[in-house]
């Protein structure tokens, strides 16, 4: 479960260049809610991201993971409860290390990391188990480097890290954006098995809006660092591209800024 | 001849220790570590000192590895807590250790002549072995008799030691705080968001990598007989060649593999200079130059045969479509080939 309240961020404040980039967000995500996030370039979805996972602290407001409160707990300690997927295919995963060695420091997220063996025969089989999952053929190429794989089998590969210690929240920043459309729905359909598989509470942030209308059982649009629309289960069921658009235009009088969002 | 080859084999085995060192911060945390000049010498001056003043000196080497551990980890400090640029918190705190390794010596040479060192105990262990005795008539009897070796025990132990070190080394990087710090100078970001606090990774290995270093250190000062403030100059450009060489002789394929090469490239480091040293024209104090030649060849060598080949293997592709385009237009007669020379 995660409860942000009353979140505010703003970059260089004090200079010319001052902007708002959290403006009072409140959003809550209950176990199992797997909200997708919607908005142009420089809503704030990605500092929003930054501000939940602890790259960035907030200037002002309250981040509660599982009921703890976590605002100001470190980025590492908190990724802990944390799993992210990347835009960057290459972001997610170590390059010049194997595929079971990755996986292994994945397994260690939620332990203390000590001096026993990383990979072990028993992880090892585990490995394969979750691997298969993929569908990649990946379970036989354990000590494969991570750096031969390709851009979509590394962000399978990342997103099966991020997900397999069952974190209390997936955080998914545009990962399928820089794939090509066949990889990209690929990832798409992995992320919704596992996420189901799971039960995983998931934030998304995504340009392509079919993709936020297939996936997930609510959404949120921000604008200007707020979170201007909510659609709950029932509402998302029967929303279409065309409706988010015409929403946006009400509530901001302005056509969307974003040729991404068109074009999707 | 056979002597001084077996004297650059004997201290090309000691400075693996202090190569692997490099290897650890220069490749696997992907830290260029300047300390290494500096704490090269705390190792040494803090052995010379400890058996100077009449302690063990097995017990004298350890304590310099954890002076050389502590000096790491603070170079680790410097650069992730005071965020100050990496070369540059290295090359402070080299600059600082100069100082502090004058402090623990009080005077720029300390001698260790007439002492009990590590390497005098393993060569009198070794006397009584009588291993000597046969290794030097095997020499006699394949006609190497001339100039034999003093002793086999300090290659022999040092073999040992820098072994271990070796396997430790390996098996550590393979464990999940090793895994941890692999991924720390392979991706940051990554390693973050699974929970590793890439400060504290950091700080460790620079910790461990230099501790390696300042071991080297000192048993190089009781292989030698003396401690002194230079002996460090240069350290991380030795270090840095015994790396580079060893890789591009012998392979990176794994990790085992890589700590094998570095070994090996420091060996073939110490034989090459001690060649280079025998050619009249050359002096003692040329071997700093000569280092740099060897790493910068070492760095510039294999790109450089690489684009040549590749220049080869155009000229060759080009001269196939040429000869297939001729035998073609052979048959079809003198008009396609005019056709086709033209295009």
């Amino acid at each position: 479960m995660l409860r942000l309240s009353q979140i505010h961020r703003i970059f260089n404040e004090g200079t010319p260049d001052e902007k708002t980039a959290l403006d009072n967000i409140n959003l809550t995500l209950n176990k199992g809610d797997f909200v997708t996030v919607i908005g142009s370039n420089g809503a704030g979805k990605s500092t929003l991201m930054n501000v939940i996972s602890g790259v960035m602290l907030p200037d002002h407001g309250r981040v509660e993971l599982d009921g703890k409160d976590v605002t100001n707990i470190s980025e590492y300690n908190r990724s802990k409860m944390i799993g992210r997927v990347f835009q960057d295919p290459m972001a997610g995963t170590a390059p010049s290390m194997t595929i079971e060695e990755n996986l292994a420091i994945a397994f260690s997220r939620n332990k203390r990391r000590t001096l026993a063996r990383g990979v072990t025969k028993k992880r090892r089989d585990f490995f394969k188990e979750v691997l298969e999952s993929l569908h990649l053929g990946l379970e036989n190429r354990l000590n494969a480097k991570v750096g031969m794989l390709s851009g979509g089998e590394r962000q399978a590969l990342s997103l099966l890290m991020a997900t397999f210690t069952e974190p209390s929240i997936l955080l998914l920043d545009e990962h399928t954006a820089a794939l090509d459309p066949s990889r990209a729905e690929l990832i798409t359909n992995l992320t919704k098995e596992i996420v189901d598989k799971y039960n995983l509470t998931t934030l998304m942030v995504t340009h392509n809006m079919q993709q936020a209308l297939d996936l997930g059982n609510r959404l949120i649009m921000m604008d200007n660092g707020q979170i201007i629309l909510e659609v709950d289960e029932d509402q998302k069921a029967k929303l279409t591209i065309e409706d988010l658009l015409k929403e946006f235009q009400r509530i901001r009088g302005t056509k969307m800024a974003s040729d991404r969002a068109l074009l999707s | 001849m056979f002597t001084s080859i077996f004297g650059a084999f004997e201290s090309g085995i000691i400075y693996a220790i202090m190569a692997l060192g490099v290897y650890l911060s220069f490749r696997i945390l992907d830290f260029p570590d300047l300390t290494v000049d500096g704490s090269f010498v705390t190792g040494a001056a803090v052995a010379a000192i400890m058996i100077v003043n009449g302690s063990n000196p097995f017990a004298a080497t350890l304590t310099a590895l954890v002076a050389g551990f502590i000096a790491g980890s603070l170079t680790g400090l410097i650069h992730t807590v005071g965020k100050v640029n990496a070369l540059l918190s290295g090359i402070l705190m080299m600059i600082a250790l100069y100082s502090i390794n004058l402090r623990i010596m009080g005077k720029s040479n300390v001698p260790l002549l007439n002492t009990d060192t590590a390497m005098t105990s393993v060569r009198g262990f070794f006397e009584k072995t009588g291993i000597d005795g046969f290794m030097n008539g095997l020499l006699t009897a394949v006609g190497l008799g001339d100039s034999l070796p003093q002793t086999w025990g300090i290659l022999l132990f040092m073999l040992i030691v820098t072994f271990a070190i070796k396997f430790l080394t390996d098996a550590f990087l393979k464990t999940e705080v090793g895994l941890a710090i692999r991924a720390t100078g392979d991706n940051k970001r990554m390693i973050r968001s699974f929970s590793s606090n890439t400060n504290l990774m950091i700080i460790l290995g620079l910790g461990l990598s230099n501790a390696m270093v300042a071991f080297s250190g000192a048993l190089i000062a009781q292989q030698g007989g003396f401690a002194d403030v230079g002996m460090g100059i240069g350290m991380i450009i030795i270090g840095l060649a015994s790396v580079i060489i060893g890789e591009a002789l012998f392979g990176t394929k794994s990790i085992a593999r890589t700590t094998l090469a570095v070994i090996g490239g420091s060996i073939i480091y110490r034989i090459v200079v001690t060649l280079a040293l025998r050619v009249e024209f050359l002096e003692p104090g040329d071997m700093k130059l000569i280092t740099a030649v060897i790493v910068i060849l070492a760095l510039t060598a294999p790109k450089m045969i690489e684009s040549y080949r590749e220049k080869k293997r155009k000229v060759k592709r080009q001269l196939d479509n040429l000869q297939m385009v001729v035998v073609s237009s052979e048959g079809r007669g003198k008009a396609g080939a005019a056709l086709k020379s033209d295009s």
